[in-house]
């Protein structure tokens, strides 16, 4: 502990250091200011839009409303090359619904959640979705795709979850230390708050991305195969985050491999092969009659299993 | 005696104006690679960052086939192919999301070799010394001008914008996300190192301009995982090497590029035995928990 209390006296004289700074170039800040002023509500606009992610000023501060986060997705083909990895999805996710996205290895999955993040393009059909267009939907990839070995800290991880509130060059919220550190504690992490990101465990790392996740507070909540790798009550823990947030209202979509979690948690479930074999009730889409079609699809093995308890 | 010393580390520069051009040139090429050096290294692109210099070569050459050893002809093609071929790059990137080392590497061998070809073609031998190595020492002050703006400029473009441009090289799908325009901070970086490798063509030529800005910047992050210190540190190197690499070149009559670019590798090798062991083992021990 007293190396996070050095941290703080640190931390201290440097905003000291700061302010003085700031007194120091008030009268150049004000010059600035008026130079400013002379450009026109347009450029400045402008300059949101390309540097600021669309930050209007105009706007009031939406931390608080939920918006609309329904995902409607038409004949939705994608494809890599010549094979074509998703073909004719058609279906909508409600707001507020969890649903699981479950199939065998090449059904399609993680490319249905790019689609819907909107990272890969489709070849054909269209996904409609107003928190995409409105930056309000937050998508976790698998964990291999990000760089572990960033020089960045836990907290300042997650304090990027508030990121529309500071965006690339406004000042951060003073009530960012604060709600970085709630969140923190949530996944209960408090204690590595300091730490570098690569001396965290697959685990640990995990949860610091859910209380990203939490910061962030997005209408759609988009999670590529969020369990991989991680232990029971590691697991149970994340998963009761995700329900909570369902019961605020976020929209919640997760690629899972586990059937049984699944049953137990999710309400409902896209069965995925390409194409979706079944979409809708949990207990009526993961049928046997089902999942031995969701097989025969992809060319698999008949008798073959997916998933870690079918 | 410590008169003598100090007679001895900046005699050199007080007798000489070319030895003091070059100083300053290779400090403020040291204040920008420091911070491009180190995102670059961040990124885990240092590869692109070896295609980028040579990149410049064939355009650099063009302009000397169209004026001769003019700096503004040079820098002008030099940054138009180093700009092509980035742009190229990001196309190809888009396109194939899988390892392209090995088209990466074509580039970098088929500009090269073009750019000789050009410089052979109508220049002497010692041109095509020049084109490929630089001559620090031959820096004017017109060349001190471009390469101060150039460095003046991306200081205060990384300063700016430096909060997206590091999120940016960590998680650029998180930034697209929440609406931080992701592609457009990529293109700004590296239209950066595009300007500030043109910026070291002259003092350190076309195979050596990417050294000092990576040499740096590798040596820094074996000594901290903070990216502020490691940028500070970064500098600190360069100018050190910068300095040690002149006075080598000057006492031992030494070519000073490559003795600068030796210099900071000497530090990289410096660091990496004396801290790399205090950085790695801890991380290791924190995985096997």
């Amino acid at each position: 502990m007293a190396n996070f209390s050095d941290g703080a006296r640190w931390r201290r004289s440097f905003s000291d250091l700061v302010s003085l700074g700031r007194t120091a170039t008030t009268p150049l800040r004000r010059e600035l200011a008026v130079l400013l002023s002379a450009l026109s509500d347009n450029a400045q606009a402008a300059f949101a839009r390309h540097f600021d992610g669309g930050y209007d000023p105009s706007e009031l501060d939406g931390s608080g409303e939920r918006g609309d986060g329904a995902i409607e997705v038409r004949n939705l083909s994608v494809g890599y090359g010549e094979h074509l990895a998703l073909e004719g999805v058609t279906g909508d996710f409600a707001p507020a619904s969890m649903t699981a996205v479950v199939g065998p290895n090449g059904a399609g999955k993680s490319t249905l959640l790019k689609a819907l993040a909107g990272i890969v393009r489709p070849m054909a059909g269209q996904v409609t979705c107003t928190a995409l267009a409105r930056h309000r939907l937050a998508y976790l990839p698998q964990q291999a795709e990000l760089d572990r070995g960033f020089p960045i800290t836990l907290g300042e991880l997650v304090a990027l979850g508030d990121w529309r509130n500071f965006g690339s060059v406004r000042e951060p919220p003073r009530r960012l230390a604060a709600s970085v550190h709630e969140a923190v504690a949530t996944v209960g992490l408090e204690a590595f708050i300091h730490r570098q990101i690569a001396e965290l465990s697959v685990g640990q790392f995990q949860r610091a991305l859910f209380a990203r996740l939490l910061l962030q507070d997005a209408d759609v909540v988009l999670l590529d195969e969020p369990f991989a790798a991680l232990d029971e009550s590691t697991t149970d823990q994340l998963l009761s985050l995700l329900q909570r947030w369902r019961d605020k209202g976020q929209t919640i979509v997760a690629v899972l491999h586990d059937l049984e979690r699944v049953r137990l948690h999710f309400p409902s479930t896209l069965l995925l092969a390409r194409s979706p074999i079944a979409w809708g009730d949990t207990s009526l889409s993961l049928s046997a009659d089902n999942l031995a079609r969701a097989h025969m699809a992809l060319g698999l093995p008949e008798g073959g299993r997916f998933g870690r308890a079918a | 005696m410590s008169g003598q010393l100090l007679g001895w580390l900046i005699g050199p520069f007080e007798a000489f104006s070319f030895m003091r051009i070059a100083l300053v040139a290779s400090f403020a090429l040291a204040l920008s690679n420091g911070p491009v050096g180190t995102l670059l290294l961040m990124r885990r692109e240092s590869l692109n960052g070896n295609v980028l210099s040579h990149a410049v070569m064939p355009g650099a050459a063009l302009g000397f086939l169209y004026a001769g050893y003019s700096l503004a002809a040079l820098s002008f093609g030099g940054l138009l192919t180093g700009l092509v071929v980035a742009g190229l790059a990001a196309l190809n990137i888009r396109s194939m999301p899988q390892r392209q080392d090995v088209s990466l590497i074509a580039f970098y061998l088929v500009s090269l070799s073009f750019g000789i070809l050009i410089v052979a073609a109508r220049g002497s031998q010692a041109d095509l010394m020049h084109v490929l190595f630089g001559t620090v020492l031959a820096v004017d002050v017109n060349a001190l001008l471009l390469i101060a703006g150039i460095t003046s400029m991306t200081l205060l473009v990384i300063a700016a914008l430096y909060r997206p441009l590091a999120v940016e090289s960590f998680d650029p799908s998180f930034l697209r996300a929440v609406g931080g325009g992701g592609g457009l901070f990529r293109a700004i970086f590296v239209a950066l190192v595009v300007l500030n490798l043109v910026a070291s063509f002259q003092a350190f030529g076309t195979l050596l301009a990417i050294g000092p800005m990576l040499l740096p910047a590798a040596a820094a992050r074996c000594w901290t995982q903070k990216v502020w210190p490691m940028i500070a540190l970064a500098t600190a190197i360069g100018m050190a090497a910068a300095l040690a690499g002149l006075l080598i070149s000057y006492y031992a009559n030494l070519p000073s590029g490559p003795a600068i670019v030796i210099g900071a590798g000497l530090i990289y090798g410096i660091s990496l035995l004396a801290a790399g062991r205090m950085r790695f083992e801890p991380r290791i021990s924190e995985k096997q928990r």
